[in-house]
């Protein structure tokens, strides 16, 4: 990740829009200004993400008072409470990973359809024959390349190839699993690999060894987005790509980067999921690209880009996978479940739509006063 | 400057080193050789009755799905190798296509170039009913396999599995052994395939209707979707659900690898487990006796050998040897068969 952080263009974006002379200088300084804007306004920002995730947490614990009540039962023992909380992140923890790429590439703008698909070619690609025989290492290394990999060619589809991300990452998803049903003979793959598998029982102070991978891929994604150049460049080219064009930002390079951190994402989920599955197939990590998106939504982040929380998208994940224990212990139909997870998606976006109009109302008016 | 770009070149040249060595290394990985599972065939052995000696040449067109896995898969390799077993049949294979309109036109190329026989696994019984009938009508015998047409006019032959047949016999084995311990109020679990699919519906049924007739109900059932990973997620929430279990039906032996591998994340040994289909490695695992898994209830995709044998016999206006009957039966039902630690040796050349 080093080298993505190393910034490729070593002036501040601020002070570069004067030196791109064929551009009319009035217009240059509006964009200048509206990115400035932008800036300022994520800056400012981190408030309003602190509100909605306390809504998440809200909601969270809506959930859990439900299970007490459903099942008092199983809530009045304390040491089920305690593994239930592990299992509930433990479902989480794949999904999750997905969803800190996919939080990158919508924050810029993007979205990124391919990510279940990714997760079943790597995995499947990692636990061939010719691959299982060269250890754990060579099979995290496949998964891991062929996941950057995938990410790339999306990447270079969409920043090089101009085609709209939606059709792009459409077509990968179709492609990498019939390249991965190809791989795989139609067969599920068995892992004969005790390393790999152990990392899906492996537990480190009394927990999981996958939510310790969850946590550190949120923490070095929140890092990333908060702390460096990378990610307010992420956030600029995502609000406004014109701007951040202008404004010196290589646009379509870290478009590039944008795909290819999130089919990484997607090759460290692959080896967790044929861990926890002790196996890959084609059919693996089905629709995990819908409920990576939803998760994301529902964190917070905007889907025209430009603004989102890494902590926003962990929360939508725990919440789904909240939901489905909740369903789970009182014995009710996946149907039920579906039904409510789409209701909640709904009512996070209308949520999202009237804090959004009242925030912009309050900036605007701060704007106006400031300058 | 130059320093700065020498420097520069010299890291791309290392990454695309890297890049193109990665990718060399990718596509040595790709290589999937094994050893062919042993095909599921009865071979036209001479001792065998008179059915099996040589006789009047037979064209099968044969079409399926394209295998999305591992049961669909060995329908097309047993057919395949059944048909091999004869030197007196042709194979002769039309891709599925994606759909059943795919499907449709595909057998209508095949109609036209008039085999004796055509065995069809159809993407959906109700959508290929026409292409059945519409075979029929040009004189040629069809046989369906696994996915009934809902006219009788459309097939000569129809060779199915018993999924309703699949959840009593799980819920028999589980009664049975339930009692032999003296467990009064069990805790039983189901974990199910996709459920918006028919076969997963009268699986459940058969479940549920034979355990009420013992005062017996299913505790928590949670819905996979066939394949491992789905069926780690479902085991894992079912077994957070219920603290103590006392049997578990999985419904798939796939989706089974993921089920077990929960069973061991969880680490919960309390109860046994059923499963369904019959896969090779079930059957591994039921024989070596270390797992939860206990017993798997069939449905054989040997069907499909036994699809072209009778096919077959139908062009060849042979009937079973067995029964009285000159010709072949219209309709045959395989009965869903149990797999245990002692008959495993049995059927473990019949597993997939």
């Amino acid at each position: 990740m080093s080298d993505v952080t190393d910034t490729s263009t070593p002036e501040r974006p601020a002070q570069l829009p004067a030196q791109s002379p064929p551009v009319d200088p009035a217009e240059t300084a509006a964009a200048e200004q509206r990115a400035a804007g932008r800036l300022s306004w994520w800056r400012g920002e981190s408030g309003e993400g602190a509100r909605r995730n306390l809504w998440l947490i809200g909601v969270l614990v809506a959930l859990i008072v439900i299970g007490i009540v459903t099942r008092p039962d199983l809530y009045g023992n304390s040491s089920w409470v305690w593994s239930n909380i592990l299992v509930i992140l433990k479902l989480a923890s794949v999904v999750g990973v997905v969803s800190v790429g996919m939080t990158f590439v919508i924050i810029g703008g993007g979205i990124d359809l391919s990510v279940g698909a990714i997760v079943a070619l790597a995995g499947v690609w990692a636990t061939t024959v010719a691959t299982q025989s060269y250890g754990a290492g060579g099979m995290i290394f496949c998964a891991l390349t062929v996941g950057l990999g995938v990410g790339l060619v999306n990447g270079l589809l969409i920043s090089y190839g101009r085609l709209v991300p939606f059709i792009a990452t459409l077509a990968m998803l179709v492609a990498a699993r019939g390249l991965a049903a190809e791989l795989s003979d139609k067969q599920t793959q068995v892992s004969n690999n005790a390393t790999i598998n152990d990392i899906a029982s492996t537990n480190l102070l009394g927990i999981p060894l996958l939510v310790y991978i969850l946590a550190a891929v949120v923490i070095a994604g929140w890092v990333l987005l908060n702390r460096t150049t990378f990610g307010r460049r992420t956030v600029a080219v995502g609000g406004n790509p014109e701007a951040a064009r202008l404004a010196g930002i290589d646009v379509k390079r870290h478009t590039l980067m944008l795909y290819a951190l999130s089919g990484l994402c997607c090759g460290i989920a692959a080896i967790m999921l044929t861990a926890q599955a002790t196996s890959a197939q084609a059919a693996m990590a089905n629709l995990y690209e819908l409920d990576a998106i939803a998760a994301v939504i529902i964190g917070g982040t905007l889907l025209s880009g430009g603004r989102g929380t890494i902590i926003g998208s962990l929360l939508g994940v725990i919440i789904f996978s909240t939901i489905t224990n909740l369903f789970a212990i009182n014995g009710l139909t996946t149907e039920a479940q579906n039904m409510v997870k789409g209701g909640i998606i709904v009512a996070a976006v209308l949520v999202q739509q009237v804090q959004f109009r009242s925030l912009t109302q309050f900036l605007g008016r701060n704007r106006l006063t400031t300058n | 400057m130059t320093e700065h770009s020498r420097d520069l070149s010299r890291r791309r040249l290392l990454f695309g080193g890297a890049a193109v060595g990665a990718g060399v290394l990718l596509a040595g990985c790709t290589s999937n050789e094994t050893e062919p599972t042993a095909a599921q065939t009865k071979g036209a052995d001479a001792a065998a009755s008179g059915n099996a000696a040589p006789g009047q040449k037979v064209v099968i067109g044969f079409s399926a799905p394209a295998a999305d896995h591992g049961w669909l898969a060995a329908i097309t390799t047993n057919a395949k190798a059944q048909a091999g077993a004869y030197s007196d049949v042709e194979f002769k294979t039309v891709e599925a296509g994606a759909d059943a309109a795919a499907q449709r036109a595909a057998i209508s190329t095949l109609i036209s170039q008039k085999p004796n026989v055509i065995v069809m696994l159809p993407h959906d019984g109700k959508e290929l009913n026409a292409a059945g009938l519409e075979a029929m009508k040009a004189g040629i015998p069809v046989v369906n396999l696994d996915r009934a047409f809902p006219d009788a006019l459309a097939y000569r032959l129809q060779i199915k599995g018993d999924n309703y047949g699949m959840g009593v016999a799980a819920a028999h084995y589980i009664v049975d052994q339930l009692k032999a311990k003296g467990v009064s109020n069990p805790v039983i679990g189901e974990i199910a395939g996709i459920d918006s699919l028919e076969l997963t519906q009268e699986r459940s049924k058969g479940f549920a209707d034979t355990l009420a007739q013992s005062g017996l109900k299913v505790s928590n059932r949670r819905a996979a979707e066939f394949t491992a990973d789905s069926g780690q997620q479902a085991a894992t929430s079912l077994f957070q659900a219920l603290p103590k279990i006392d049997a578990v039906w999985n419904h798939d032996d796939d989706q089974g690898i993921g089920v077990l591998a929960a069973v061991n994340q969880a680490n919960r040994k309390e109860f046994f487990m059923v499963g369904g289909a019959g896969s090779k490695k079930a059957m591994e695992d039921i024989q070596a006796d270390n797992t939860v898994l206990k017993a798997t209830v069939t449905y054989s995709p040997s069907m499909a050998s036994s699809a072209i044998s009778l096919a077959r016999l139908i062009a060849q206006g042979k009937g079973m040897s067995d029964l009285v009957e000159l010709q072949v039966p219209k309709e045959i039902i395989l009965a869903s068969e149990t797999i245990t630690k002692e008959n495993a040796s049995n059927y473990l050349k019949l597993g997939f």
